[in-house]
């Protein structure tokens, strides 16, 4: 891999990190009124609003609280929560496994599940298999990842009680009752994802079947199978990490809404909590570091990209 | 059949094919009548103007044919057994082991995500049934024989680090790795450079004396097939026009069609002269009428010629004189040098020195 | 091929015109009054009298899923012509100024994109209040990137076309040359991005109110209904069914229409 590119890549990262930082400090600051007498309320006394301001630190000049901001971001130091009195980092780093098992079995889901449909919606373009796989993932698009969870409580947890709802077990904990706790909400995160990889492959395919070389392939008396799954899926999957990858951001954002579905105690749950007590150095917080982890995975995938092909990879 | 019968089968048979392309506005037949045999060793070359189906015809002997066209008459027998006319499993048996393709474009017949090293070993664990390490030194081994600096190093590199003569070296070595009886080449030379042409035409020549090998070689250069070819079709519009030895093609041309294909080819003689080229384009599917299809640009073109399609004539070669044989399997018989014109049917001679 | 992808455009535009048709309705006539309580009928199962059964209020579902029509299709509507007017304004300038404003613009844009969709109308909405203005707010500001990259690069297609030049050799004026030769040329990308972004505001808005972030009651949202729906699964599982059923339909038939159109153009082009 090239190392400037890399470097090019990096310095876009650090831009775009900034720039989120930027939004989340003046976001909190455009709030019409004093944040402080909107947290607290109208029948608050000006003691109590000085000690908050000092508390939050908007009592200082703006310059200056945003440098704080930085500085703060740059050591991983976003404050205390008003409401927990505690450091909002703690508070985060309790609930990011939660969110982050989620994301990830969510994630390998939609690829187990959308590699061989779109392979099999490729092979048989045009065919039945092909539009009854096209008709289902335009609905699948469709359907809110949180009423496909609400439909899957009910069907699995309240009809047939398979899966016991609301009951969160950590990884640490019992690894296999923990994947039981996280296999709907996780479904559910899945599906408009595998309706996007499913059309995105089977279009990269189809383009990837007109190539000369799958005529070589062919040619050399390889199986079917073999001529799809090695020498058209390797070139045809390059774009898919792309799209996996950029939605990490999608499947991460969509779980913070699915765990209240399912009550899971992650990052959705407490930044829900946060905004409706007003905390903001929490909501602060908690969004600048989803939103840099959203990026930093967008460019671990650029970067991977640029490695898988191996055009890309010596220049 | 007309011809003496030969001691052993042929190795390749192809008797009155017929390949259709389908299109919302119909059937339209993209090879008609096609007669030819490639007998064990031999070389024989397809020549033509690009359009004329000589692609689709080396593609329709492996059922490579795109999937909208498809063998709708004829047969092909391989070493006198019949091949299939469709089937993917069918046709896996006899591809790249028995039957090998090459093609025009190295650079994107192979496959750019995959290592040298995998492609040049995936056929024969496959057919051969060896092992990853037999499969790599045979490769190996192979590449030496084609000529490829650093063998093993190879192994582990990606199509895009090498130049297009190495990949069409690859290419051949990949082909020749389950010892094939026949070599498809199909313009293994139109993409590369000049000096690169060369070398791969005498390396193909080396092959087929060291093999045994059979080749069939497409191409639209008449220059690249004389150099190469013992025997000779010439392909117009979807049917073999003319057959017959090197010799008899160069020395006595009679269609109308290889006479106007010879006078465009440069050699040093014509050096100075202004070079010939047949006027017109190869008709269009629909364009081809009921008579001769090359009557739009024949000098000697007369109403018959636009108004019935003209017999195949044998001229000369084994089993009769000129004029003997017509009708089907004329032109396939080993060793008779046959023409499709009204005109060798009529006079059983032509001017040699046209225009 | 060709009859399959009439057949999506075809879809989506009846999903929307009975859609449509059913909201039109709703402005007139609805079975019940969708604030109409009934504390006795209270969780009904659909029936003759409710078809779609009861809330937890003994309210008309079919009544409040109606009137929920209102909320999307402003929603959708209104957002999207935010993100039209914000994106046309930094694509055109983009576009049609070039240069480091070109660079500036689209960075920004890149980082704005950044952001999951929900994240950022998350914070919008913890800033100001939560309420339907608000929501629409949020999500409009959520499209303004999707829609100036489309036009900036319409722009950028159309500005070195020979017609441009030539109405630009004769002499027209910048806002003669955008709206007169430009503007005609990317209506059909603008309208598929307007038709996708109208089906993303939907789901949004559904997240938000679910997560009672978005549209406030006594404003009827389909997205809300399936969060008072919740506590009532075991009793009255008919609750959380037609709202969430609504919203796919709705996506659904924006989504295909958006497609179906891009197709059309695709197949001109």
């Amino acid at each position: 891999m090239n190392l400037a590119y890399a470097a090019r890549r990096f310095v876009t990262l650090l831009l775009t990190v900034f720039f989120v930082i930027l939004v989340t400090f003046f976001a909190f600051r455009i709030i019409p009124g004093n944040p402080a007498l909107a947290i607290l309320g109208t029948e608050a006394t000006p003691e109590q609003i000085q000690e908050l301001e000092a508390k939050l630190g908007t009592d200082l000049p703006l310059g200056e609280q945003f440098l704080h901001w930085i500085g703060g971001a740059a050591a991983f130091d976003f404050g205390d929560s008003l409401r927990y009195s505690e450091p909002v980092l703690d508070l985060i780093g309790a609930r990011l496994p939660v969110t982050f098992s989620l994301a990830l079995l969510a994630l390998a889901i939609t690829v187990l599940v959308a590699v061989p449909l779109g392979i099999a919606a490729a092979r048989r373009r045009g065919k039945a298999l092909d539009l009854i796989i096209s008709a289902v993932t335009q609905i699948g698009l469709a359907i809110p990842s949180f009423w496909s969870g609400i439909v899957l409580v009910l069907v699995f947890g309240v009809m047939l009680k398979w899966f016991s709802v609301s009951h969160y077990v950590p990884w640490s904990e019992n690894a296999w009752l923990s994947l039981r706790s996280l296999l709907l909400p996780a479904v559910a995160l899945s599906i408009p994802q595998i309706a996007i990889v499913v059309r995105y492959l089977r279009t990269t395919m189809l383009e990837q079947l007109h190539l000369e070389y799958v005529r070589t392939a062919r040619s050399k008396g390889l199986r079917p199978s073999t001529v799809y799954y090695k020498h058209v899926l390797k070139n045809a999957l390059i774009p898919v990490v792309t799209v996996v990858g950029m939605n990490f951001g999608e499947i991460l954002a969509g779980s913070l809404v699915i765990e209240q579905v399912f009550t899971l105690p992650g990052l959705g749950r407490l930044l829900i909590t946060a905004i409706g007590n007003r905390d903001y150095p929490l909501v602060q917080g908690l969004v600048l570091l989803v939103a840099s982890i959203v990026i930093f995975v967008n460019f671990v995938v650029d970067l991977s990209y640029a490695w898988l092909n191996p055009k890309i990879r010596l220049r | 059949m007309l011809s003496a019968p030969t001691e052993a089968p042929p190795l390749l048979d192809i008797r009155d094919l017929r390949v259709e392309l389908t299109t919302a506005r119909g059937r339209w037949p993209v090879l008609e009548g096609i007669d030819l045999r490639v007998e064990p060793g031999e070389t024989v070359g397809i020549v033509g103007e690009s359009g004329c189906g000589k692609s689709v015809l080396s593609l329709s002997l492996l059922g490579l044919l795109p999937p909208a066209m498809r063998i709708s008459e004829g047969e092909i027998r391989y070493e006198a057994g019949r091949l299939p006319r469709e089937g993917e499993e069918a046709f896996r048996r006899i591809r790249g082991r028995e039957i090998a393709m090459i093609f025009q474009d190295p650079m994107s017949s192979l496959n750019p995500a995959l290592t040298i090293g995998e492609q040049a070993t995936e056929m024969t664990r496959l057919h051969l049934k060896l092992t990853k390490r037999e499969a790599r030194e045979h490769a190996v081994s192979l590449f030496r024989k084609v000529g490829l600096p650093r063998p093993e190093a190879l192994l582990k590199e990606y199509p895009h680090q090498l130049s297009g003569g190495m990949l069409q070296r690859v290419m051949i070595a990949i082909a020749l790795s389950c010892a094939p009886k026949l070599l498809i080449a199909d313009e293994p030379t139109t993409a590369l450079d000049v000096t690169i042409q060369a070398q791969i035409l005498e390396l193909l020549k080396t092959i087929r004396e060291e093999d045994g090998t059979a080749i069939l070689l497409v191409s639209h250069d008449l220059g690249v097939i004389a150099d190469m070819c013992d025997r000779i079709a010439v392909m117009y519009a979807g049917q073999v026009v003319e057959v017959g030895t090197a010799e008899e093609l160069f020395d006595s041309p009679r269609h109308p069609y290889t006479q106007g294909l010879l006078q465009a080819v440069p050699t040093p003689a014509k050096k100075r002269e202004k070079l010939l080229s047949i006027p017109g384009t190869v008709p269009a599917l629909h364009e081809r009428g009921a008579g001769c299809r090359f009557h739009s640009r024949c000098a000697y073109a007369t109403e018959r010629c636009l108004l019935s399609a003209p017999p195949v004539v044998r001229v000369s070669g084994a089993g009769g004189g000129a004029g003997a044989g017509t009708g089907a399997g004329a032109l396939a018989a080993t060793g008779a040098h046959a023409v499709r014109c009204w005109l060798a049917a009529e006079e059983g001679g032509l001017p040699h020195a046209a225009g | 091929m060709n009859s399959g992808k009439k057949i999506t455009l075809w879809i989506g535009l009846t999903l929307v015109a009975l859609l449509f048709v059913l909201m039109a309705v709703s402005l007139f006539y609805v079975p019940y009054g969708a604030n109409e309580m009934n504390i006795a009928g209270r969780l009904q199962a659909p029936g003759a009298a409710h078809w779609l059964g009861t809330d937890n209020f003994g309210r008309d579902i079919l009544s409040r899923i109606m009137e929920g029509t209102q909320t999307a299709f402003s929603v959708g509507f209104f957002s999207v012509c935010i993100g039209l007017a914000g994106g046309f304004l930094l694509g055109a300038a983009a576009g049609y100024l070039g240069r480091w404003a070109d660079e500036l613009l689209m960075r920004a844009v890149d980082a704005l994109m950044a952001f999951p969709g929900i994240l950022l109308a998350l914070i919008l909405v913890t800033i100001f209040k939560p309420s339907l203005g608000q929501t629409i707010i949020a999500i409009g500001i959520l499209f303004i990137p999707s829609f100036a990259r489309v036009i900036r690069g319409g722009f950028l297609q159309t500005k070195e076309a020979d017609f441009v030049k030539a109405a630009r050799g004769m002499g027209a004026g910048h806002a003669a040359l955008i709206f007169r030769h430009i503007v005609p040329h990317i209506l059909s990308s603008v309208i598929v991005t307007a038709s996708l972004c109208f089906s993303a505001a939907i789901l949004v808005e559904a997240a938000l109110s679910y997560l009672g972030l978005g549209v406030q009651p006594p404003d009827p949202s389909w997205g809300r209904m399936l969060n008072e729906s919740q506590a009532y699964m075991s009793k009255a599982p008919w609750y959380a069914l037609a709202p969430g059923l609504f919203i796919t339909l709705t996506v659904l038939g924006f989504n295909l229409l958006g497609d179906g159109i891009r197709d059309l153009r695709d197949r001109r082009a």
